[in-house]
């Protein structure tokens, strides 16, 4: 795969839920290493965009080719998808019968089949990187919101996945936990992963995005690089939902 | 601890007379009535009053109590050693049968609850067929089915006509507890098992089945008394039983008060040391979420 090729085609995407249209002839591509941050009102398709993305939602119509590989119904295109694809969801998701050590050795151990002794060298490794290897044998309930976000966030980098998605990380959280997860954020984008964050954090995304996308009623209405984006949107209903979450 | 609680405000006697002279009459004897002893006492009454009612009733009869008898019947001591009486041999084959029953009725249950939530038409057709038909039609009737229509078909003896029955008859049961539990999992966790790229069966293996364990195991628990008594139906075919062997007894002795009355009380002795069982295994898998 070379250098500047599209991990993730998305061409002509429908969604349908029933009579609803979730998604209206979406088209997004996104290279290797690029930072994409999708906005825009509730509802407007945003989370179910990216969940097409790992096939957690299948699309009604258009083509979906991520990292060479075209999602369709084939099982194993599907499951090889998800393994180079990390999730991370606003309901953080932590499984609670396992200790946070369980939470991010089960998924290397069972899919990728490595061995504990490796599984738990990597998940260490993680936990690390997201700031609480001491809270390795706990379980998800005795941490709080911040934390178990980063856990979440571990537990998707011990699949080693070249892709993550974010599904509104932060919306769940206390305030004062935010910034935890945006920084742990912050320094994986640094690390040259390929992002694509569902979230209204602004300040993460100006920081951290090469391309913001708004959407509205299905449809992306204006992608551009944050600099174009924030000062000088097009499209009026962009300009009136920046307004209306940059005012306070 | 409602117990502890209650044992530590009775020591600490000011506030705790204070407590109750707060209460107003109706809620001072709700509150008495809900105390351990009060409890004791009620059921004592209840109890005394059944076995009373049982008493006066034998005496109109004229019946004889003739309770020395009984304990031959449980095991003997005779010159030989130790034997066991006929009730508790009649006691293992219950246990035996519903443990097997059961066993087959989990397996069962559960490729009936996967059918079910499979998803596919075909699976979930197969899967409502067969709880609906299984589960609208009489266990005795079921019985008869096994007996006398499919085990001359398939040759097999009446204890395994027995066994199939009870396995079949609960396994429906059985699958709609393995459903509710299954369902009563967040979908979030799902997602996040599917994201990491687990099979359904990763899934339901390593995330789904272990945290519906909990939402499952008082239901079950009251499905495997359920079966334990159940399983008295096939005395109607003479598998040698708890109940089959009550039948033979009386109809050689004519004790019939006192061995119904002592057939019941190992049932309930059975079914009470598995509920305890289980209530252990409740803490143990009591995981917050």
């Amino acid at each position: 795969m070379q250098e500047d090729a599209a991990i993730i085609e998305i061409r002509n995407l429908d969604k349908f839920f029933g009579k609803f249209q979730a998604l209206a002839d979406v088209s997004l591509s996104v290279r290797s290493g690029e930072r994409v941050v999708i906005c825009g009102p509730s509802g407007s398709g945003k989370s179910t965009l990216i969940r097409c993305i790992n096939r957690l939602e299948e699309h009604s119509a258009g083509q979906l080719t991520v990292d060479g590989i075209e999602l369709d119904d084939e099982t194993k295109n599907i499951r090889a998808v998800r393994m180079e694809v990390g999730m991370v969801f606003q309901q953080f998701n932590l499984f609670p019968h396992l200790t946070v050590l369980e939470n991010l050795t089960v998924g290397p151990m069972r899919v990728r089949k490595i061995s504990r002794r490796k599984a738990e060298e990597r998940a260490r490794k993680y936990l690390e990187r997201v700031h609480i290897p001491e809270q390795a044998e706990k379980y998800p309930a005795q941490l709080s919101g911040g934390q178990q976000q980063r856990v979440a966030i571990a537990r998707s980098l011990c699949m080693e996945p070249r892709i993550m998605l974010f599904d509104e990380p932060t919306s769940a959280l206390d305030p004062e936990m935010i910034n935890e997860v945006l920084d742990v954020m912050v320094e994986l984008a640094e690390s040259g992963m390929t992002m694509i964050c569902v979230t209204h954090e602004m300040g993460f995304a100006r920081k951290v995005a090469d391309m913001m996308v708004f959407m509205e009623e299905g449809r992306i209405i204006e992608s551009a690089p944050p600099a174009e984006f924030f000062s000088s949107p097009k499209s009026e209903r962009c300009r009136m939902f920046l307004d209306q979450i940059l005012e306070h | 601890m409602p117990n502890s609680s209650t044992r530590s405000l009775q020591t600490q006697s000011p506030g705790y007379s204070r407590f109750i002279a707060q209460m107003s009459a109706g809620k001072r004897l709700s509150f008495y009535l809900k105390s351990k002893p009060a409890s004791v006492a009620v059921y004592l009454i209840v109890v005394y009053i059944i076995v009373q009612a049982a008493l006066t009733g034998a005496e109109a009869m004229g019946y004889t109590w003739r309770w020395y008898r009984i304990p031959d019947y449980l095991f003997q001591l005779t010159d030989d050693g130790f034997q066991w009486g006929e009730i508790s041999i009649g006691l293992v084959k219950t246990l035996q049968l519903s443990v097997q029953a059961f066993a087959l009725a989990v397996v069962l249950g559960l490729i009936v609850a996967l059918l079910r939530l499979s998803g596919l038409l075909v699976g979930t057709g197969v899967a409502v067929g067969y709880l609906e038909f299984v589960r609208n039609m009489p266990l005795l009737v079921l019985l008869y089915l096994f007996y006398y229509v499919l085990g001359p078909i398939f040759k097999f003896d009446r204890y395994t006509a027995s066994l199939l029955c009870l396995a079949v008859f609960h396994s429906a049961l059985v699958s709609e507890i393995f459903r509710a539990g299954i369902n009563a999992v967040n979908i979030g966790q799902w997602e996040a098992a599917k994201s990491i790229g687990m099979s359904s069966a990763q899934a339901y293996r390593y995330i789904i089945l272990p945290q519906s364990i909990k939402f499952m195991l008082p239901p079950m628990t009251g499905e495997a008394v359920h079966l334990i008594k159940s399983s008295a139906i096939v005395s109607v075919i003479a598998v040698a039983e708890l109940t089959t062997i009550g039948r033979n007894i009386i109809s050689d002795t004519y004790l019939s008060f006192e061995i119904w009355f002592t057939i019941a009380a190992v049932y309930m002795v059975v079914t009470l040391i598995l509920s305890v069982f289980v209530t252990f295994l409740e803490k143990k898998y009591a995981v917050a979420t």
